[in-house]
């Protein structure tokens, strides 16, 4: 996403969560989510069937 | 006579048995190690000095009696002050828990080490919510790396690795979410010991990030890493994520040397990006382990990926009210990180999550052929304090979040690491080295540590 997108998506997502950001926090935010893009990009490129299940610690 | 503070766990517990000294003498001395050295070093945030000589004369007298005492009878301790101390607050090295009333009880492992007779000494600063790798905290100031004040000692659990280093305490309980046990022992030159995800309770701990939160010891000797874990082995119906094992004791494996270890060194991801000196290190260690083989742990950059966004997405949910009311109050650093994870969407952390069941399939394959395997603890020495950028793999990256690389993909997997350290030629501090096995087998691991503390390969003095 570029950079004016991510803030439209803080803006939103701050709302919904109520979290009150000042501006410095707005940037650093968008640099953190800036990283998790390219953290969650290696990681959804990795081909995980239907059958694929996390590994929980529930126990029923 | 060596000074008693100078003594490790288990040669303080032997002195200790023969009577050849105090608990008693043992608290004094380490008392007055504290007074000389933590007001530079910043390690201690409660220091419980009242507590610790009851204790050590309670021992003193139950061996003036003829009674039996625990293993650790003499061997004193301090816990990252995340762990719940009786009458202390649990900060979890943050401004926001010190409103919270003072814990009730001593957390699970506390109250293990002291059935074993170990002498708590005190609660030792971290990095806030245990959310870092560099130790420093903008509250409590920095815990230093004694061997240079200058220089970090390590997060999250950076008093542990500062305390531990400086000869303030023979051994320091710590968390490890993503390697806060092992990035401090590797910069403070110590030996620590990551268990198995499950293996000791977190009962009574502050969390950070329930998926991936491991609790362990830090120490100067392997022997007293191993009559640490042996201590604190055991299930008590506490911790939703402890498995129900029987105790599997390590310290009577210790003496088994190499002879039928099949030890590999890491290849492809964990042999780019560091410094010249974390290669060196592992160099060495492979050297006097006599590794030939290299193995390559596949998709450890994505498996690093994944416990990243799930360490924020959960890390993030714990502390939401409080970044709703007290966001001020927060570590800047801290604060945008775990605001930002609040965000992420849902299926990347879900994604992230089964990612982590496959990832663990592809690794547990490895150990059908080899026992331990070999990596950098971190990719560089432990860089200055307050040092915000470092070049890895050519370019320069934050050092806050980047000094895991190693660390993260191993913990994400909850495989039990020995750190090693290590002192490379010429080199004015220490650098930390992985040993990791299979899951359940943390003997093997500290087998090998073992075996190269014995021929002095690796070696934790107290630095002065």
């Amino acid at each position: 996403m570029t950079q004016d997108e991510w803030d439209a998506y803080i803006a939103e997502a701050a709302k919904l969560l109520g979290l009150a950001l000042t501006d410095e926090m707005r940037a650093a935010t968008r640099a953190n989510l800036e990283t998790a893009e390219r953290m969650a990009k290696l990681v959804l490129d990795y081909p995980l069937d239907d059958h694929a299940e996390i590994a929980p610690v529930f126990l029923a | 006579m060596t000074e008693p503070f100078r003594l490790s766990a288990s040669e303080a517990a032997a002195a200790v048995a023969r009577r050849d000294l105090t608990a008693s003498a043992i608290v004094e001395s380490t008392l007055v190690r504290i007074e000389a050295r933590n007001p530079t070093l910043n390690a201690y945030t409660s220091l419980l000095a009242a507590r610790a000589r009851s204790k050590a004369a309670d021992i003193d007298a139950r061996i003036a009696c003829g009674e039996k005492v625990g293993p650790l009878a003499g061997a004193t301790y301090c816990v990252k002050n995340l762990f719940d101390v009786e009458g202390v607050t649990t900060l979890a090295g943050s401004k926001i828990n010190a409103n919270n009333p003072v814990a009730a009880r001593d957390a699970s492992l506390v109250r293990k080490m002291e059935a074993a007779d170990a002498i708590l000494l005190g609660a030792v600063n971290m990095g806030e919510y245990a959310y870092d790798f560099t130790g420093e905290n903008v509250h409590a100031g920095a815990s230093r790396n004694p061997h240079d004040p200058g220089h970090m000692s390590g997060g999250s659990s950076g008093g542990s690795g500062t305390a531990v280093a400086a000869g303030m305490a023979t051994i320091s309980l710590g968390s490890d979410t993503n390697g806060s046990i092992r990035v401090p022992s590797s910069f403070c030159g110590l030996f620590g010991l990551k268990p198995t995800y499950g293996c000791l309770s977190r009962a009574g701990s502050f969390p950070f990030v329930g998926s991936l939160d491991h609790l362990g010891p830090i120490a100067r000797s392997v022997d007293d890493l191993a009559l640490a874990y042996d201590a604190m082995q055991g299930h008590d119906g506490d911790d939703p994520a402890q498995a129900q094992r029987l105790v599997e004791p390590v310290v009577g494996a210790l003496l088994g040397g190499l002879q039928g270890l099949r030890i590999a060194r890491a290849g492809g991801y964990f042999a780019r990006s560091g410094e010249p000196a974390a290669y060196a290190a592992v160099d060495t260690v492979c050297a006097a382990l006599g590794v030939t083989r290299e193995v390559e742990l596949p998709e450890a950059q994505r498996a690093r990926a994944a416990a990243f966004l799930i360490t924020m997405a959960e890390g993030a949910e714990l502390h939401l009210d409080r970044l709703r009311s007290r966001a001020q109050d927060f570590d800047p650093a801290v604060r945008d990180r775990l605001a930002a994870g609040s965000m992420l969407p849902a299926s990347w952390i879900v994604r992230a999550q089964k990612f982590r069941r496959r990832y663990r399939d592809l690794v547990l394959r490895l150990f059908e052929e080899v026992d331990l395997i070999i990596a950098p603890a971190t990719p560089c020495h432990a860089p200055k304090s307050g040092q915000a950028t470092f070049v890895l793999d050519g370019a320069e990256m934050p050092v806050r979040p980047n000094i895991g690389v190693y660390t993260q993909p191993i913990s994400f997997i909850g495989l039990p690491v020995a750190a090693v350290p290590v002192w490379t030629a010429g080199a004015r501090l220490p650098i930390g080295v992985q040993i990791i096995a299979a899951p359940w087998r943390e003997d093997l691991a500290l087998r090998a540590a073992h075996a190269l503390q014995q021929s002095g390969v690796c070696i934790a003095p107290v630095a002065d």
